[in-house]
């Protein structure tokens, strides 16, 4: 069976430019690539939150209330419920001060069980050497 | 010889990056390769049909033309970008296609090389 990893890398800020929502819904779109591969074939996903990036899991967006659109925040619960791997980076949650209890680290309020998870860069940095190809670096 | 797959996301105005990936994307068509263009986000401006050539601008609709002719080269439009910038098919540029994002990620499955190019 043929898989290849994707790493989709998030580095912006959410809602100042488009890159992160790209990322969240390229991303995404993988649950449905099989239709274009050979039977056998798939990719693996994997997100990582860099840098100011880690700021788009800052839990309690109020995008649909303040700008009339989905929120990151749903698209990562969309992530998580998929069950993709999403990596947050641990010494830029450090960096902004941020805590787990911060960041939107499950979507078991709609029925998700992956969880994401808070690491050392240098576990991203193993899944960027690991990955086929990077996505939105 | 190889495949490259570009994704671009910055605009057509206001940018050198769609400039930058049509010109690589022609120099890697000379030399034998293929290339799949994906265009998401703004970078879906490239797929307009009607595209006035000023000097002060990026003109890329007669370059795109040709490289279509080789047939080394396709590009493809997020159709939910494009229609989001009220870009419907019908103001599609002859030659280009309009898929969901999946349709980037497949290309990305059996290219040899991926390129990002423009980020915002």
């Amino acid at each position: 069976m043929a898989i290849k990893k994707y790493a989709f890398v998030v580095k912006s800020l959410p809602y100042k430019i488009e890159s992160s929502r790209l990322a969240m819904t390229h991303a995404i779109s993988s649950q449905t690539v099989e239709i274009y591969l050979e039977d056998g074939e798939n990719v693996e996903p994997v997100i990582c939150f860099i840098g100011d990036g880690v700021l788009n899991c800052v839990k309690g967006h109020q995008a649909m209330k303040h700008y009339g659109v989905t929120s990151l925040e749903q698209h990562i619960k969309n992530a998580l419920l998929l069950d993709l791997k999403v990596l947050i980076c641990k010494e830029d949650v450090d960096k902004f001060g941020l805590s787990e209890a911060s960041l939107i680290m499950d979507a078991e309020d709609i029925g998700g069980e992956t969880k994401a998870q808070v690491v050392p860069y240098s576990e991203i940095q193993q899944a960027l050497d690991s990955a086929d190809h990077l996505l939105f670096n | 010889m190889s495949k490259l797959t570009i994704g671009c996301f910055s605009s057509l105005v206001g940018s050198m990056s769609l400039d930058f990936a049509v010109k690589l994307s022609k120099a890697a068509v000379e030399k034998g390769h293929s290339v799949d263009m994906w265009v998401s986000g703004n970078a879906t401006m490239l797929s307009k049909k009607g595209q006035r050539a000023f000097k002060d601008y990026s003109a890329l609709a007669k370059p795109l033309e040709e490289l279509f002719a080789t047939g080394k080269f396709q590009a493809t439009a997020c159709e939910a970008c494009a229609e989001a910038r009220g870009y419907h098919k019908d103001d599609t540029m002859a030659g280009f296609k309009r898929h969901s994002m999946d349709w980037y990620l497949a290309s990305c499955f059996s290219a040899d090389k991926v390129l990002h190019i423009g980020g915002d």
